[in-house]
């Protein structure tokens, strides 16, 4: 435990020194929601577009999913590969820290970024479009713990399957616009094809989305999302630890 | 602690070899790039797993007790790194956090130099300071054995004579030192027993002296004489094989303690030449023998 906490912390320390890793994670959601407020946040859009509630309502759950999807597609895979490629997963190991620490202190630092994400996302909505706070905490809170969890087991796999650090960029980030345009971050899900919303249906992100906006906006547990947030975090956890390398 | 070691890498790194490290000595690794030197250490600490060969390091096999190993010994590594914001006092407190029994890590700082660097961040260093940084992490476990991979690689002269007495402070305080190196000045300073490696093989186990008089050529005395002078009586003296004579310089070549013989042979006959002195069989030339002069593919 004592490793896991002392990395824990350092990689925190070192992503304060170099905030500007963090923009794309943080400022991409948050520039995004702006846009989709302005353009879609009119009181007077069709409410069935967006499972029935406001725009602006329906977009906020939303964006902390994907603000939690961008540290597990973009920022943990890239910065283990960085890791693997540049030795210092070698130097690490070589120095006796067990996978499990280092996936551990990496998981946790997800967690505080998420975190991060999620107050300013939510901020932004609270403050500039007076969208709704959740109705239960606890339900969002259970929600965003098992998101990131997904999302950050997601990322250890992309690092395994990634040859390098640049590998690992250009598939999080396309994976990262995919999923983002077909799992109802993007356009209002109700306008989109059939084909769009199937392609949807088996993207982590749709389960994510739903999970957390479900308890945020007052909806009934879905027992259907929370089996394929599950399979998506048991599944990937699994492969991520079966691939994981550490050269 | 008794080590028997074998192990291949994938394109046949390391063939068939066997060999033992005897406890706090230092022990060195030398051979041509690509002659499986990394490989086998990396074997050792098992960083890499083996291909066959049994293999024993404080009596626990690398390959699947490299847990309990772990934090037994310590390893400089080729090819790793930090990341670039870390400071270099994070580095040590990190690293001594992750070991069960830790040195002090504040010692460590002062004794490589790296107290003024403190609070220096991993990419700002030099070289030679990254290079000592890594050597400091490589104890900071109070390991029962180090394994140094070209530790003074990237270091400038003055830094790898510190770098050699702190070595042997560590081998006197009981560690035993595995070195990987490419200098044979410092095989030859450091090193208790040597091992030459040549295409994955062992050519040569031995202290470094022994291999230098077994393999390192000649023993040959030098001065500088009028060129008039006759020489041929030199050969008589005890030792002397051959004499030659290039200019004003003559080479005198023997074996056993020719030095001493061939400069009272000279006193004798009232010859006190100012400049006389031995060369004797050297450790890079028996290196070179032993591993046919030429480098392998990179490692």
């Amino acid at each position: 435990m004592r490793g896991l906490v002392n990395l824990a912390w350092v990689e925190l320390k070192l992503l304060i020194r170099e905030p500007l890793t963090l923009v794309f994670s943080f400022g991409f959601p948050v520039l995004v929601l702006f846009v989709l407020a302005e353009v879609f946040g009119s009181h007077n859009q069709d409410r069935s577009n967006y499972r029935g509630v406001e725009a602006i309502d329906y977009y906020v759950p939303a964006y902390v999913a994907l603000v939690i999807a961008s540290i597990g597609l973009i920022s943990l895979p890239v910065h283990l590969a960085a890791y693997r490629e540049r030795g210092i997963l070698r130097r690490l190991r070589a120095s006796g820290l067990s996978v499990w620490r280092l996936l551990g202190a990496q998981v946790f630092v997800c967690f505080m970024l998420a975190i991060v994400g999620a107050v300013l996302i939510s901020a932004l909505g609270e403050f500039v479009y007076d969208a709704h706070r959740p109705r239960s905490y606890l339900g969002v809170t259970a929600m965003f713990f098992l998101v990131t969890l997904m999302f950050a087991a997601i990322g250890v796999l992309l690092s395994a399957l990634s040859p390098s650090a640049r590998a690992a960029q250009g598939v999080g980030l396309s994976l990262f616009f995919l999923m983002m345009f077909v799992s109802g971050a993007g356009p209002p899900p109700g306008s989109m094809s059939t084909t769009l919303r199937r392609i949807g249906e088996v993207m982590p992100l749709t389960p994510a989305i739903r999970a957390i906006q479900n308890p945020w906006l007052g909806f009934d547990w879905s027992a259907y999302q929370l089996i394929l947030s599950g399979g998506f975090l048991v599944g990937a956890t699994a492969l991520a630890v079966g691939l994981f390398r550490w050269q | 602690m008794h080590d028997l070691r074998k192990c291949y890498g994938e394109m046949v790194a390391v063939d068939r070899l066997s060999l033992e490290v005897e406890q706090g000595e230092i022990f060195g690794l030398v051979g041509p790039n690509g002659s499986g030197k990394t490989t086998t250490v990396e074997c050792l600490q098992g960083l890499r797993r083996r291909d066959g060969g049994e293999v024993s390091v404080l009596g626990l096999d690398p390959g699947t007790e490299r847990r309990r190993l772990v934090s037994r010994i310590g390893g400089q590594l080729q090819d790793s790194a930090l990341p670039d914001r870390i400071k270099v006092w994070e580095a040590l407190n990190l690293f001594a956090k992750l070991a069960p029994r830790a040195a002090d890590w504040r010692l460590l700082l002062d004794q490589w130099g790296l107290s003024e660097k403190r609070d220096s961040s991993y990419v700002s260093l030099s070289g030679g300071q990254k290079q000592r940084l890594f050597v400091a992490l490589a104890l900071v476990n109070a390991p029962e054995i180090v394994f140094l991979d070209e530790m003074t690689t990237g270091l400038d002269p003055s830094a790898r004579h510190i770098a050699w007495e702190l070595i042997e402070e560590i081998r006197d305080r009981g560690t035993t030192v595995v070195l990987v190196t490419h200098f044979m000045d410092e095989a030859a300073r450091l090193c208790d027993r040597m091992a030459v490696m040549r295409s994955g093989r062992l050519v040569a186990l031995d202290a470094p002296r022994t291999l230098a008089s077994t393999y390192g050529g000649s023993t040959h005395v030098c001065f500088t004489c009028e060129e008039s002078w006759h020489f041929d009586w030199l050969k008589q003296v005890p030792g002397v094989d051959a004499v030659r004579r290039d200019g004003a310089v003559i080479t005198v070549y023997g074996v056993g303690p020719l030095l001493p013989f061939v400069a009272s042979a000279l006193v004798e006959r009232g010859v006190i030449p100012d400049d006389l002195h031995a060369e004797p069989p050297s450790l890079e030339k028996a290196y070179l023998t032993l591993t046919g002069h030429y480098d392998e593919e990179d490692e």
